[in-house]
């Protein structure tokens, strides 16, 4: 398998210590803001984590560690933050970039701009994702690349038939270079998906039944998830369904979902910061 | 005109391999079937699903390829119109939405397939540019345009098939973002876009029997708009007629109109387009446009008999589907 390079140097206790990081990052810039997604960016945090970190090789042939040979997209827009923070650490983005971030001085918003440094597309309208990572993934497909393409979607997202559509379009087209994680945190803006949404439950059985190729893990396990992708065949497109707690390693935050847009004052800050510090010890 | 097109990308498409069509369940017309049995892979069918049609053509764009996306208007733009918005706009890349059937060219198919507010839905978006060629000619010209261009994000509407000439040998060459003077006359000027325009050949006509000359002139690009072009046309003639098959909000008309205003040119401008209603009239082209009082005889009458140019008032029904007094 071609994603085979990045796996070998995928050392799982420095993932868990970045992610401390990214947090706590995250956390800093949420100061600056009065509201942006933190719990929707501390879901999918190791997921993103594990893609940049793991399975996307590194253009080392144009000695340049800065660009990818392989893309991401970040389909749940809103959950933006987690990438930005490890742009940031990977040097494609500058901690200036962050400290203007949603600022008229800055370049980097609340949902990711196509054309900053980094970003593959703007998202924040939500099923966009898919339908982009098919049309990125065919395209290598036909012209004969072994790029793969992964996408990171929200389970909102899952409510959009548009996304739907291209899994279907996906499936269809045999596009084994595509590998798409879903953040499956249960919550939309509104309510608890399974409480208010029960049938969108089994989520597993209706993405194979479009054709995919899928395995459920839990989403904030680095290594399970690093395993779900090493299992794939590589002849069709292959979802990653994480299970994921929205708000993920603050207390006060986990399962809360006034945090999917508010920003923490400064004591709850220094709660979160004191948290995250613990476990890091 | 859709048969022009496909002959025109399959000969393009043999030579760039950067070429592709993602079409939505619409039968392959013409040469379009060649370049699907010819390039498979570049031949992509998303089924009834227009918005990964849309989306697929971002995508592939973003990967170097030159996606077209191509089925009927309404379902080209209204159906995936946020993804035209988002994916394509947004991002101002070079993919080329073909709208068949622009206007009321589905006549009997009813309302749900004709795109007659399309080219205003179009122009309104930022970084979308607009054309509407009138004739096979034009449309050649425009899709070797689309073919070449870096420059974004394109609504290319079309007619269906069958469309005369309306090009001469004296017509000027197309030039993208440029009016076109089919002819050259010196008191009246018939301005229009798409395939109507055929109508504004006619009158020209009438025009001539009266002893007056007229200008013909294809505003094939509606964005950008050659607004520099209509200002010296405005200058140049007496009398300038607007005839779209399009709503008159957001259209050619409203244009000249503020365009005309704003020049402080005073010369007659009347405008002929569709109406602000949803037709239930079945029959052939002909007949939707004559209900939308888009006919060759009710543009005579009011241009040189007393019956008054203009759309109708706009008809608003209760829901009971009476019309609500005003």
């Amino acid at each position: 398998m071609t994603a085979g390079t990045g796996h070998n140097r995928f050392d799982v206790v420095a993932a868990r210590r970045r992610c401390l990081f990214y947090r706590r990052r995250i956390l800093d810039i949420s100061q600056q803001v009065t509201a942006l997604h933190v719990a929707p960016a501390f879901s999918c945090l190791e997921m993103v984590d594990l893609i940049y970190h793991g399975l996307m090789r590194p253009d080392l042939m144009h000695s340049n560690p800065k660009r990818f040979l392989d893309g991401f997209l970040m389909s749940k827009g809103h959950g933006c933050l987690s990438q930005y923070v490890i742009l940031e650490d990977l040097g494609i983005l500058t901690k200036t970039d962050l400290d203007r971030y949603c600022t008229p001085a800055g370049r980097l918003g609340a949902h990711p701009d196509y054309g900053v440094p980094g970003i593959e597309a703007s998202t924040g309208s939500l099923g966009h994702g898919m339908g982009i990572a098919t049309g990125m993934a065919y395209a290598e497909k036909i012209k004969g690349t072994d790029r793969l393409t992964h996408l990171m979607l929200s389970d909102g997202e899952l409510q959009e038939g548009s996304t739907w559509e291209a899994m279907m379009m996906a499936a269809n087209l045999e596009i084994g270079n595509l590998i798409a994680f879903v953040d499956l945190n249960d919550f939309g803006g509104l309510t608890r998906m399974s409480e208010s949404h029960p049938a969108f439950y089994p989520v597993l059985d209706k993405i194979r039944a479009f054709g995919w190729e899928a395995v459920e893990v839990n989403g904030h396990d680095a290594s399970a998830l690093l395993d779900a992708v090493k299992s794939r065949s590589g002849k069709h497109p292959f979802m990653v369904v994480g299970k994921t707690v929205k708000g993920k390693g603050v207390s006060y935050m986990e399962h809360v979902n006034i945090w999917h847009y508010r920003s923490p004052n400064k004591e709850e800050y220094a709660k979160a910061i004191a948290e995250l510090k613990e476990i890091s010890s | 005109m859709r048969n022009t097109f496909a002959d025109t990308f399959y000969e393009a498409g043999k030579l760039d391999k950067r070429l592709v069509v993602v079409v939505a369940d619409i039968s392959p017309a013409g040469s379009m079937q060649k370049f699907r049995e010819d390039f498979p892979d570049r031949f992509i069918n998303t089924g009834v699903a227009e918005q990964v049609m849309i989306g697929m053509c971002a995508g592939m764009s973003m990967q170097g390829l030159r996606p077209f996306a191509y089925t009927i208007a309404t379902f080209a733009l209204y159906r995936p119109f946020e993804f035209i918005r988002d994916d394509l706009c947004y991002q101002n890349l070079p993919v080329t939405v073909v709208g068949i059937g622009g206007g009321v060219t589905y006549s009997n198919l009813g309302s749900t397939h004709h795109a007659q507010e399309d080219v205003a839905v179009a122009c309104a978006v930022p970084n979308l540019r607009v054309i509407a060629p009138c004739d096979p000619e034009e449309t050649r010209a425009a899709t070797f345009w689309c073919i070449d261009q870096r420059e974004g994000p394109v609504y290319l509407r079309l007619g269906k098939a069958g469309e005369p000439r309306l090009s001469n040998d004296s017509s000027e060459p197309f030039q993208y973002g440029k009016l076109r003077y089919l002819r050259r006359g010196k008191d009246v000027c018939i301005i229009g876009y798409g395939p109507i325009l055929k109508m504004g050949i006619d009158l020209a006509g009438e025009y001539e029997q009266r002893g007056k000359s007229a200008s013909v002139v294809s505003a094939h690009t509606l964005k950008p708009l050659d607004r520099e072009g209509i200002r010296a046309m405005l200058a140049e003639h007496s009398e300038v007629v607007v005839i779209e098959e399009m709503v008159s909000r957001g259209g050619l008309a409203d244009a000249v109109r503020v365009i005309a205003w704003e020049s402080g040119v005073r010369c007659k401008i009347d405008c002929f387009s569709l109406q602000d209603e949803f037709i239930h009239c079945y029959g052939k082209h002909e007949d939707t446009l004559r209900a939308h009082d888009l006919s060759l005889d009710r543009i005579i009458a009011c241009l040189f008999g007393s019956m008054s140019s203009g759309p109708r008032d706009a008809k608003l029904n209760d829901v009971l589907g009476r019309e609500i007094a005003r």
